[in-house]
């Protein structure tokens, strides 16, 4: 097994290709870097990877290079030494290596990284308007952790700083801080290698250059988003974030993207129950490192104050808001009377918005009725052809493809259909039933784009004299409705989507579900007579021990998925 | 008695640029040669032979770097012609493109006969716009003469010789931003390795050479290696690395003397006798304070200062490959010497240094583009009347820091930039304090604006 020594610690790389920077990730120590990022090209120019590395030969002697390296240009090997910085820091159990005596010129291991960065952290910082307190990226920035980790405490630099001008033009949706750039071109090398659509670059020499765009021609493509979480600083920011909270009273859970069915894993930023920011979270198994605009921007809904919030039955043609605990009886009651007159014509309609515990304990529901009563897919929204990332300058896709922006904008089809495909050995799709007109029709919805419903309804279509409509929004079907239910966002429950390659995902609730709405799985849960609070953990473990597709979501989901079918 | 030039020895005469006279007096005769009793492999051990070494400053032995090329490649292997000839107070390879561009082109086609190239581009700075012209009409009387494009002279050997003018950076005289430059990038430097011996111009093994390089490889096929090894310094016996400083070199002579001129001499002559006998000494009859052995950024050296255990001065140094490291200079570099007499402030000088280096960092590195930034804004406030004492500290500090020899940096710009600094003010200390200490505002009150649309 190949051995690298992480400052004198034995680390063992296995078989990737790996640069000091990963290697000694692997042993549990960080290198700082600003310019590397995984997904990107290696340009090894912000300086603040270096480290000092050699050789330990097989008989235990070590050969160091005289000067500082980049750590990640620096690719390792079987007896690669890598001395960081915090050398002295080092894990005091690892027996220290047979260092050369000429190596330290009389200082100590790690001496020269550490001044190094500390020389590079003053240089990044001499034209840095140090402007923390009013920066978006105060608290959550590498310059500033990285400054009060390995920088100087006080500045030398007395003289005047540069200071060009800010960006607002540079996208609708992104905004350029110049002077805080440390010009890790992190955004520039994204635009190029990722979307490829090369909007932004640097203009200007030395001290002078900034990033910028063409005039005329402003950085929008639908991954741009993806460039103000690669700022390590706070020089990008998102217009849709800044200045509306301080990063350190956010509360972050893990979640999956609702609004393709790439279902990109996130970040889900939230404070006092409302979502703030959506960031892209890194999972090889579903997305890579990014996520696309139409998700990271896609959270609004959920704050959307025309939500419905609380249940309403419709009495004598006008909604009036109802208690749960009167409409929980009163729908029981209706269901099971539609069921028992024509099960056949009792439609229950399963968006793919559902989660697959919702989808299983509905269906458990509406089965448990009636075995007739017919398991409908809900409309699957399709706009357009799938996206696919790097584009070339005439806008079409390039190979190797990095990133697609799937066509398909619900999260979970393929979780909803397997559970129907258990229940019914069929999956209805919703343009078959919605043809006739039917006596009853339970919907339970949950989409965040209204348009995606009733583009799915005929014109000419008759509403059924018992409808269930279970929504985020008012639309035509709510409309029509005898009781309306509110839906919940994907931010407000917990649940597990199966994403288009039928990766499984399971994700926390980052908020409450507003007011007196309550999520589908807790309904469903009520229907079904049981008691107490849902727990969705319980609820997947009976669906992976009853339906045999889900069987992999038996015990803890790993956090990047688990592969169902 | 007197050197008798070679590689300038046509320049002085009319017509010097035009085929016709070249092969009057010779020319291309060599190639000829080549392409039918030499095989490749033969003109590159003797250009190894010779010990030449890279003009374009470094001084890389040029034999070993072509036998760096993969063997037996399939092709293509490029050729680039360095000619973005920027550093400060340099103009030999100007001369040769300008007075002589078929030496050069002889070079380039023995070069690239020897590592299997078909294709040589030729980078010519923007601002040489006769150069660029000279060498084309030069190109072309080539391409008209059969000696350039397929099957050259019925040889099988093919060879294309492409200009391409710059858009005016310092940067693209670093050859691998030169490479980006020339694949119509920004001239950003490339990590290293691969080096473009691997990895060049459009991802293919290249070789980088100097304008005057190319033509000492012309002078060395026609000569031979003994003509070669007759002039210049051989290697120092107690240093095993030294290669020895072979050969001659075009020296330049600017700044504060009476004759400012580029003269052909074998290397290994001092500052004093170069600027005393070649340049006319100083101008003015005024003292030189300070010279620069070799563009602006191999740093300066003090003429009074005493040279351990004898009574030559730093002034008496031999200007080969060894000589200016001996005086904490960075290296012989371009061979450009500039003079500064004593009637000019250091803090002047430095200033106008840091003013240049600031300008063409390429600002890829943080260290050299925070470091020459910084350093500018400090000699601009020191000039100003404003220094501090502790600013000739932080200027060493930074300067010493920035660069590959650190490793701070991709390239060598930085070294070039903080080498000037740290050798004027440890060499010129007491004149930087006593600036200081005055509080005397520069004669020049006005910062020199700088010249070029770029």
């Amino acid at each position: 097994m190949p051995t690298v020594y992480v400052n004198d610690k034995p680390v063992e790389i296995g078989t990737g290709k790996l640069n000091c920077i990963q290697a000694a990730g692997l042993g549990g120590v960080l290198i700082p870097s600003y310019c590397w990022h995984e997904a990107l090209t290696v340009v090894a120019s912000c300086r603040m990877c270096l480290v000092e590395v050699g050789d330990r030969k097989p008989d235990g002697t070590v050969v160091m290079q005289p000067k500082v390296v980049p750590g990640c240009q620096t690719p390792v090997k079987d007896g690669t030494v890598i001395v960081t910085g915090e050398y002295d820091k080092r894990d005091p159990a690892a027996a220290a290596l047979n260092y050369p005596a000429d190596y330290t010129k009389g200082g100590k291991p790690g001496e020269r990284a550490k001044k190094s960065q500390a020389d590079t952290l003053e240089g990044l910082l001499i034209n840095h308007p140090l402007d923390c307190p009013v920066c978006d990226k105060a608290g959550e920035c590498k310059l500033q952790d990285f400054s009060y980790k390995y920088g100087r405490a006080e500045t030398r630099m007395v003289d005047e700083k540069n200071t060009p001008p800010n960006k607002p033009a540079l996208s609708s949706k992104i905004t350029l801080f110049t002077d805080r750039c440390i010009m890790c071109t992190r955004c520039v090398r994204f635009t190029r290698e990722i979307s490829g659509t090369a909007e932004l670059q640097v203009v200007g020499r030395a001290h002078h250059e900034e990033i910028d765009v063409f005039p005329g021609r402003p950085l929008e493509n639908k991954l741009a988003g993806n460039v103000v979480d690669l700022c390590p600083v706070g020089a990008l920011g998102s217009k849709d974030f800044l200045y509306k909270q301080r990063v350190w009273y956010l509360k972050t859970a893990d979640g999956v993207c609702s609004r393709c069915s790439t279902g990109c894993s996130t970040y889900t930023d939230t404070n006092k129950d409302i979502v703030y920011r959506l960031r892209p979270r890194v999972n090889p198994e579903a997305q890579g490192h990014f996520m696309c605009d139409e998700g990271r921007y896609g959270y609004h809904f959920a704050n959307s104050g025309e939500r419905f919030v609380r249940p309403m039955v419709k009495t004598d043609g006008r909604f009036k808001p109802a208690p749960w605990t009167q409409v929980g009886a009163q729908l029981r009651q209706e269901v099971a009377a539609a069921v028992g007159q024509a099960a056949a014509g009792f439609a229950a309609v399963l968006s793919p918005f559902l989660t697959v515990e919702e989808a299983f304990l509905y269906a458990s529901y509406f089965k448990r009725l009636a075995k007739e009563v017919p398991l409908v897919l809900g409309p699957v929204p399709v706009v357009g052809a799938d996206d696919r990332y790097p584009k070339n300058v005439k806008g079409e896709p390039v190979e190797p493809t990095k990133f697609v922006i799937r066509a398909e904008k619900c999260p979970n089809r393929r979780g909803v259909e397997a559970v129907l495909m258990h229940f019914q050995g069929a999956v209805i799709p919703f343009a078959d039933v919605v043809r006739d007109a039917l006596p009853a029709m339970w919907f339970a919805g949950g989409y965040p784009v209204k348009e995606h419903v009733e583009e799915a309804f005929p014109a000419d279509w008759k509403a059924p004299a018992l409808l269930v409509a279970q929504d985020l929004f008012p639309t035509l079907l709510t409309a029509s409705a005898k009781y309306i239910l509110p839906a919940t966002a994907a931010f407000e429950k917990e649940g597990t989507f199966v994403n288009h390659a039928g990766l499984a995902q399971s994700f926390p609730r980052a908020v409450r579900p507003p007011q007196e709405a309550r999520t589908e799985l807790q309904l469903a849960f009520d229907l079904l007579g049981r008691r107490g609070l849902a727990q969705p953990g319980a609820i997947r473990a009976e669906l992976a021990a009853a339906v045999p597709f889900f069987a992999p979501l038996a015990g803890v989901v790993p956090q990047n998925g688990v592969k169902v079918g | 008695m007197p050197y008798e030039p070679i590689l300038l020895a046509r320049v002085a005469q009319p017509d010097s640029h035009r085929l016709e006279g070249y092969r009057a007096d010779g020319g291309y005769a060599t190639f000829e040669r080549a392409l039918k009793d030499l095989k490749p492999e033969q003109v590159v051990a003797q250009v190894k032979d010779s010990g030449l070494r890279g003009r374009g400053g470094a001084g890389f032995p040029t034999g070993l770097k072509w036998t760096f090329l993969p063997k037996d490649h399939p092709g293509p292997i490029y050729l680039c012609v360095n000619a973005d000839e920027s550093e400060p107070c340099t103009y030999n390879n100007r001369i040769l493109m300008e007075k002589d561009p078929h030496q050069v082109l002889e070079g380039i086609m023995l070069a690239c006969y020897a590592f299997k190239s078909q294709k040589a581009f030729f980078y010519v700075r923007y601002e040489y716009g006769d150069a660029f012209r000279t060498l084309q009409a030069a190109v072309d009387e080539l391409y008209a003469a059969g000696l350039l494009g397929q099957n050259i002279l019925g040889s099988g050997f093919t060879l294309d010789v492409v200009l391409h003018r710059g858009a005016g950076a310092y940067i693209c005289g670093e050859e691998t931003g030169l490479i980006e430059s020339l694949e119509g990038k920004r001239a950003w430097p490339r990590i290293k390795p691969p080096f473009p011996a691997i990895e060049g111009a459009f991802r293919k093994p290249t070789i980088v050479n100097n304008v005057e390089t190319l033509a000492c490889v012309t002078q060395i096929m026609k000569r031979g290696i003994d003509w070669f090894k007759s002039l210049g310094v051989p290697p120092d016996p107690k240093n095993p690395r030294d290669a020895g400083s072979y050969g001659p070199k075009l020296y330049t002579i600017a700044g504060h003397v009476n004759d400012p001129k580029c003269v052909e001499l074998p290397m290994g002559i001092t500052i004093r006798e170069l600027v005393e006998q070649h340049g006319g000494g100083v101008w003015k009859g005024r003292k030189a304070k300070a010279v620069n052995p070799g563009g602006l950024s191999m740093g300066y050296v003090n003429v009074e200062t005493k040279l351990k255990d004898s009574d030559l001065t730093e002034y008496d140094i031999p200007l080969d490959f060894n000589g200016p490291g001996r005086v904490a200079c960075l290296g012989l570099g371009t061979a450009a010497v500039t003079v500064i007499d004593d009637h000019t402030s250091m803090v002047d000088v430095l200033h106008n240094t840091c003013q240049f280096f600031s300008h063409e960092s390429c600002g890829q590195c943080t260290p050299c583009r925070e470091g020459t930034g910084w350093m500018l804004k400090i000699t601009d406030r020191m000039r100003r009347g404003q220094g501090r004492k502790e600013d000739l500290d932080i200027l060493v500090d930074v300067a010493d820091r920035i660069g590959i020899m650190p490793g701070t940096t991709i390239c060598g710009l930085a070294d070039g930039a903080g080498w000037p600094v740290k050798t004027a003010i440890r060499k010129f200390r007491a004149e930087f304090e006593a600036a200081i200490k005055s509080g005397e505002k520069s004669k020049y009150a006005k910062t020199l604006s700088v010249v070029g649309a770029h």
